[in-house]
């Protein structure tokens, strides 16, 4: 396949490209067997640094990227930082730089601010890959949730994807949608209407603050992660509430008479907004969504690297 | 007394409705004469061909960080970066890091005025202590100060009561309420326009209702009140309509906008770049338009910069946490001729009138006129020659401008300032 890949950072989705994105997809796919072997490992970024700086607690994003750059060979070191020094603390393009000056080749950042991810690429030669920033975009999330919809249903183009949840304050849900949008999917927000952002509609999606509407004519649904600590209200009433109007469960999905895919993008909420039947039932794909993670970032660590190298050899850039 | 004569430019004073190829001759501090094809003996003699001449521009809207932020600007530095901005006369806003909002405070800023600025600097003090909205300043005090104008800017009066009183005793003490329009319950946290540009970035939004509510309030209290008031950085629709309406209804209201609200939109904010961060934020397309409009219809009535300095470690982080505000002492004029005459909209009297007579109508002062017998404060531009805004060549002591990179028409050649030449290109 010829060569579309020209980037030294993978910020989001909305900037890219359906040729673009397809091409990690396709990429992630001639890696997804790597892991499948005895001896899981390939060269293909051996003498590379990678750093995790992780501004948000996470595990499972933060440990799917250092699996990822292990099986690439890449070594990996991992910065958690604590969101509440930043303020004290040096910069965040100070930081960059001295990761950089360290001769580090790629940084794999979570950032609770949106836009971290855009600003310290611009200020870097090394590339930048996001691992969320903020409410804006979480675009290897958003790559793996679309590889598992494509091996699992075969294509994107024409499936209609139901997105649930708190899209407003969602990177997962922007990121799915600029994707599954690019590569021709119709695709649903369903939530309160609170939680639906401004304008969203002219994202491309429809909206509905009804499940079984939204589950109606979905091919997948793509669950959020509901957190109700956010306003620091009490939590307990309204988590019930929200499991009531907005919960996948399988009395619901029964009422469809039809197959359903169910992902979510973790850790999960049990009866919050997902029973635990469906989390562990036959609709659900989402620890082949986990597994399928290590080979989306494969690709990704893999395609920037490259990215960054024809760059520095002066290739036409996009 | 040193003489200086004008020559052959193409002098624009809207006061006295006058644009055309004039000769001005200045004695000592004072313009003396306008006319064509004045002949007289000069000490020194400037050539205005192809030229434009006009009043020294009045900014009522400047943030000059002293005392307490002198890491943002001074009034030095402030003033020197006006007068390369085509700007005489300047008022000065009272948030400083030490809020100007007593008699005391306001005699230690005229004590640094008169040491340091090289400008005309007038002052605008708190309408609260602290500008905290709970107790009202002594305004009758601050009149005999010769303060011109009062403001909260950078916040709202939250109380109707509180500022109903103000504007009674501003009224009865002939000085101007200024009124920064922002209702924090409904802005919040937000740190770009509420849209679908805020909803892309994931960034909270500022409503337009936040604005043009406490817009619509507050010309209820000047009408109750019969004080006039002032609308400080107008930046949406619905407060052009508010504003147009109350002008009809014959409500002493005078508002301005800043050349970011009509030169720029909310788009420019997609990459995260903190120079396009200010509070209002930039508006939709819409917006801009209806600015445009507003400045064409006359109901907005000044061109000011908001000049709001702030240093670097303050706009290169991330978004969510730089600081509101850009400069614009050095643009405002340029950006104002590209985007209002170079396009048509307004005609150059109708733009230099926004930025002399106008504000100086609002402030009731003595500036903004090219009459004999008035302080010779004077602005000469070349209006074609295109210039490109670099960060190296501001003379602010921050960078912050939307205008980066940006190809600007319109370049200031000579500012001077009562008779003398305190810039020269």
């Amino acid at each position: 396949m010829p060569v579309i890949w020209h980037r030294k950072d993978l910020l989001g989705l909305e900037n890219l490209s359906r040729e673009e994105i397809e091409f990690i997809l396709e990429t992630a796919d001639s890696f997804k067997e790597v892991s499948a072997r005895d001896i899981k490992k390939v060269p293909a970024l051996r003498g590379k640094t990678v750093v995790n700086l992780f501004y948000e607690p996470s595990t499972r994003t933060r440990v799917s990227f250092e699996v990822a750059a292990k099986r690439l060979s890449a070594d990996v070191i991992n910065i958690a930082t604590e969101t509440s020094s930043v303020k004290k603390g040096e910069t965040l393009i100070d930081t960059g730089k001295n990761i950089q000056a360290l001769n580090a080749d790629i940084i794999v950042m979570r950032h609770n601010y949106s836009g971290a991810a855009a600003m310290l690429a611009r200020n870097l030669e090394i590339s930048v890959v996001n691992a969320g920033d903020g409410w804006h975009e979480h675009p290897t999330q958003a790559l793996l949730d679309i590889f598992t919809l494509k091996e699992k249903l075969g294509r994107i183009e024409g499936l209609s994807v139901s997105i649930v949840g708190d899209i407003a304050h969602s990177r997962v849900a922007r990121s799915n949608i600029w994707g599954l949008t690019k590569l021709g999917a119709k695709v649903t927000v369903c939530a309160p209407p609170v939680l639906i952002p401004v304008a969203v509609e002219q994202m491309g999606v429809k909206i509905t603050h009804n499940l079984d509407e939204a589950l109606k004519h979905a091919d997948a649904v793509n669950v959020l992660r509901m957190q109700f600590e956010r306003d620091g209200s009490e939590a307990f009433p309204k988590q019930l509430e929200y499991f009531k109007n907005f919960g996948i469960t399988r009395e619901r999905l029964e009422k469809l008479k039809k197959n359903i895919l169910v992902m979510h993008p973790g850790p999960l909420n049990r009866g919050i907004e997902i029973s635990s039947e469906v989390a562990d039932g036959g609709h659900s794909v989402i620890l082949e969504q986990v597994t399928n993670g290590i080979a989306v970032r494969m690709a990704v660590l893999f395609l920037v690297a490259q990215g960054r190298e024809r760059k520095k050899d002066g290739e036409a850039t996009h | 007394m040193v003489k200086l004569l004008i020559k052959n430019g193409r002098v624009i004073d809207p006061a006295n409705n006058l644009d055309g190829i004039n000769d001005i001759l200045v004695e000592g501090t004072k313009i003396v004469r306008v006319g064509e094809n004045i002949q007289a003996k000069a000490d020194k003699v400037i050539d205005a061909t192809d030229k434009i001449v006009m009043p020294g521009l009045i900014d009522m809207h400047v943030h000059l960080r002293e005392p307490g932020r002198e890491d943002k600007e001074t009034i030095a530095t402030g003033t020197r970066a006006a007068l390369k901005g085509g700007v005489t006369t300047l008022l000065a806003m009272p948030n400083t890091a030490l809020a100007i909002d007593t008699p005391q405070n306001i005699e230690l800023l005229k004590g640094i005025i008169k040491k340091t600025s090289h400008a005309n600097v007038l002052i605008a003090a708190a309408i609260t202590r602290a500008r905290l909205g709970k107790e009202l300043t002594d305004i009758p005090r601050f009149k005999q100060q010769a303060v011109v104008a009062i403001t909260d800017d950078g916040a709202s009066v939250d109380s109707e009561k509180l500022l109903s009183q103000a504007l009674e005793k501003a009224k009865a003490n002939k000085i101007l309420v200024i009124c920064h329009c922002e209702d924090k319950t409904l802005s919040g946290e937000g740190v770009v326009n509420l849209g679908f540009i805020s909803t892309r970035l994931g960034l909270r939004g500022i409503s337009k209702e936040s604005e043009y509510k406490r817009v619509e309030r507050d010309i209820g209290l000047a009408q109750e009140t019969g004080a006039p008031i002032h609308i400080a950085h107008v930046s949406c629709k619905e407060s052009v309509e508010i504003i147009a309406r109350a002008k009809k209804k014959g409500i002493k209201v005078t508002a301005e906008t800043a050349p970011h609200y009509f030169a720029l939109s909310e788009e420019a904010v997609l990459d995260y770049d903190t120079n396009m961060k200010m509070n209002p934020p930039l508006r939709s397309k819409e917006d801009l338009e209806a600015i445009r409009q507003g400045l064409k219809s006359g109901a907005i009535d000044v061109i000011a910069s908001d000049h709001a300095p702030h240093t670097q470690n303050e706009k290169d982080i991330e978004f969510d946490r730089a600081e509101f505000g850009v400069i614009g002492l050095e643009t405002e004029l340029a950006a104002s001729i590209t985007e209002l005459v170079h396009t048509g909209l307004l005609s150059w009297k109708e733009l230099v009138k926004k930025m002399t007579v106008n504000p100086a109508g609002a402030l009731g002062i003595d500036r903004g006129t090219l009459s004999p017998g008035e302080v010779a404060d004077i602005t000469i531009i070349s209006p074609e020659k295109e210039w490109l805004v670099k960060k190296e060549e501001i003379l602010s002591k921050s960078k912050n401008t939307p205008f980066l990179g940006n190809k600007l028409k319109g370049l200031v050649e000579y500012t001077i300032l009562a008779g003398k030449v305190v810039y020269k290109r």
